[in-house]
């Protein structure tokens, strides 16, 4: 991928010049330090395969991913301490580490971190939430062997960081071509990973083969788009979209057309609106760590690269297209709203939850100014602990066929479980946005930011389809506290090392981004905006 | 020919893809359609770069190419995975996710 996107800016820095004087672009590796040790990672992890005997693997995959999430982290720590505020662009503009990619890298990498902790745990259920062998056939009788054995397919850990690293490079691309590359390299991992669930697989396989035809479809779009505004400006990078869109004597339908396509695309990834129709399924039949890893990192990745290509390449022209996304905004709020009304299984309200949620956010984004782009960032980070927490939660109520998940079955689980019942409960409290809670204060720096920008309009419907959800939140929580268990009902499994610390991550910070909003939100709104 | 011709077969073309993958009811034909829609977009951008006289849009129909070969492998991947599973590639087979 990093060697991708260098060819190709090697090249295209090559035709400016005449020929035989065409240097290698110039390369800031301290800037991109935290994607090499990903994508490293991952491909030392694939390596790891085919050398190691099987009953090493699960413990050294676990061990490097880790290491390679936190030195990830390390490096850019020691980066952000003194990156420069109006931010740098490098490898000939491919990519541009400014002070929003740097807060979402900072953010997925968080956030990854608690994801790979929820798919390594093997405590919950025996040998982890993957397939043993994903080449046995369901229903077989090899298949009933393997549910019992404690092997996992570990090729979910490399899988997991190449995502990681796609995501990371799509919130930084600058030019249109990386940005398809990441997208491509975050979403094929995520569609193998879906179909990996050790129990109901033949749900999980529909999961991955829906996400994967629907995936595809939508990225054809996005390419569609990007072909139609390398018409239009003669070039893929965001800066020329931006300054040939500034000039009038170049085809509108190309300029538009380009963007809507582009549009399609962008607000799949993030499960937008009517581009939703994935969302329940994939995230229902999905195994519940990569559920939880979807749920939280793809949003951000999505609505990371919306926000800089429409501020950077776009903020011209809204006036044109800003309408239409107030349209899909609204669509997308209502939809998830109501229909998560009417859902019976835990995972798929979480899903509709995410639609609704992924409303708000595009308020936010269509803001386009710069208490807009802040706000937006602030509520993915808070959203996204929130949902990966409540993800952990969802793994941990099993009964003798795996994860109970019908709503029914949750009844009466405080009285089983208190412990669990009240982490869950705080965790729907703060997706309602309650306030002392991460949601709360997300909502209040969105609906500000696009009331200062002139959408109050849009910020009454969005209350009003925030006090919808509240009701299908609030109806589990009654449902666990006033109701009486059933006499089968699911068992609540003690959660191992993993898990605790994954759902302690997400609480922690739920409550902490709640009480103390201020430390994250200095930083989103500090520096100086997007660099192109 | 003015380039305009490879610019309507191409948007013809992504129709074509787009509506395949509308109702065609067999996984690999839906995936064939797909593959037809990125091809259509290599011509644009082959068009677009010889209007432009550059070789940007030239160099961007590889990447689509190598992207789409990796998308084969994966697609068909999965989409064997289920259907030794089911024995049948359709589409409305597989119907086990709904409200």
């Amino acid at each position: 991928m990093l060697t991708s996107s260098v060819l190709t800016s090697g090249l295209l820095a090559q035709q400016g010049q005449p020929p035989g004087q065409g240097g290698a672009p110039e390369i800031d590796y301290l800037a991109i330090l935290p994607i090499i040790i990903i994508f490293g990672a991952a491909a030392v992890g694939v390596l790891l395969e085919a050398v190691l005997p099987k009953h090493q693997r699960w413990s050294v995959q676990v061990g490097l991913s880790i290491l390679a999430i936190v030195g990830a982290g390390l490096a850019f720590a020691y980066y952000v301490s003194d990156a420069p505020t109006e931010g740098i662009t490098t490898i000939a503009g491919a990519l541009s580490i400014d002070q929003p990619a740097l807060f979402l890298w900072g953010t997925l990498l968080a956030l990854g971190f608690g994801s790979i902790l929820l798919i390594a745990d093997r405590s919950v259920e025996p040998g982890g939430a993957f397939v043993a062998e994903a080449a046995i056939r369901p229903g077989t009788v090899q298949d009933r062997a393997q549910a019992q054995t404690t092997g996992m397919q570990t090729e979910v850990f490399p899988l997991a960081l190449f995502a990681l690293g796609g995501m990371m490079t799509f919130c930084a691309a600058n030019d249109l071509l990386t940005m398809f590359i990441a997208l491509e390299v975050l979403s094929l991992p995520l569609y193998l990973l879906c179909g990996l669930a050790r129990r109901r697989r033949l749900l999980s396989q529909e999961a991955a083969v829906k996400y994967f035809l629907l995936g595809a479809f939508a990225s054809a779009f996005f390419l569609y788009g990007l072909a139609l505004l390398y018409g239009y400006a003669g070039s893929v990078k965001l800066a020329d979209i931006a300054t040939a869109a500034a000039g009038t004597d170049r085809s509108d339908a190309l300029l538009f057309g380009g963007l809507g396509l582009l549009v399609v695309g962008l607000l799949f990834k993030g499960s937008v609106g009517p581009f939703h129709t994935w969302t329940p399924d994939v995230y229902q039949g999905a195994p519940t760590p990569v559920t939880a890893f979807m749920a939280a990192c793809t949003k951000v990745a999505a609505f990371g690269g919306m926000l800089r290509v429409l501020t950077v390449a776009f903020e011209s022209t809204s006036w044109e297209w800003r309408g239409v996304l107030w349209g899909v905004a609204i669509v997308s709020m209502v939809i998830g709203a109501i229909l998560g009304l009417t859902q019976t299984d835990v995972k798929r309200m979480i899903a509709y939850s995410s639609i609704a949620h992924a409303g708000f956010l595009l308020i936010g984004t269509i803001a386009l100014t710069d208490q807009g782009v802040s706000a937006t960032m602030f509520y993915l980070l808070a959203y996204g602990f929130t949902t990966l927490a409540a993800f952990g939660v969802v793994s941990l109520v099993r009964d003798s066929s795996g994860e109970a998940t019908h709503l029914s079955q949750w009844a009466g689980l405080a009285k089983r479980s208190p412990l669990i019942a009240a982490v869950f409960t705080f965790l729907l409290l703060a997706l309602t946005g309650i306030p002392l809670t991460s949601g709360f204060v997300g909502k209040f720096v969105v609906f500000s930011a696009a009331i200062e920008d002139g959408m109050a309009p849009l910020v009454v419907i969005a209350l009003v389809a925030s006090a919808v959800a509240a009701f299908f939140y609030l109806r589990v929580i009654v449902l666990m506290y006033f109701s009486e268990p059933a006499e089968d009902g699911p068992t609540v499994s003690v959660p191992g090392t993993f898990t605790t610390a994954a759902i302690t991550l997400g609480v922690a910070v739920t409550v902490l981004l709640g009480v103390l909003p201020t430390v994250v939100l200095d930083w989103a709104t500090a520096g100086g905006g997007f660099a192109s | 020919m003015t380039p305009t011709y490879y610019l309507l077969l191409a948007a013809l073309l992504f129709c074509i893809g787009a509506v395949g993958v509308l109702i065609r009811r067999n996984a690999v034909v839906v995936f064939m359609c797909i593959e037809l829609m990125l091809n259509s977009v290599n011509l644009t951008l082959i068009t677009f770069a010889r209007i432009e006289g550059g070789l940007e849009g030239q160099v961007m129909a590889f990447f689509v190419m190598v992207v789409a070969a990796a998308e084969v492998v994966v697609g068909l991947a999965i989409i064997m995975a289920i259907f030794r599973a089911r024995r049948s590639a359709s589409v409305d087979d597989t119907n086990l996710l709904k409200y």
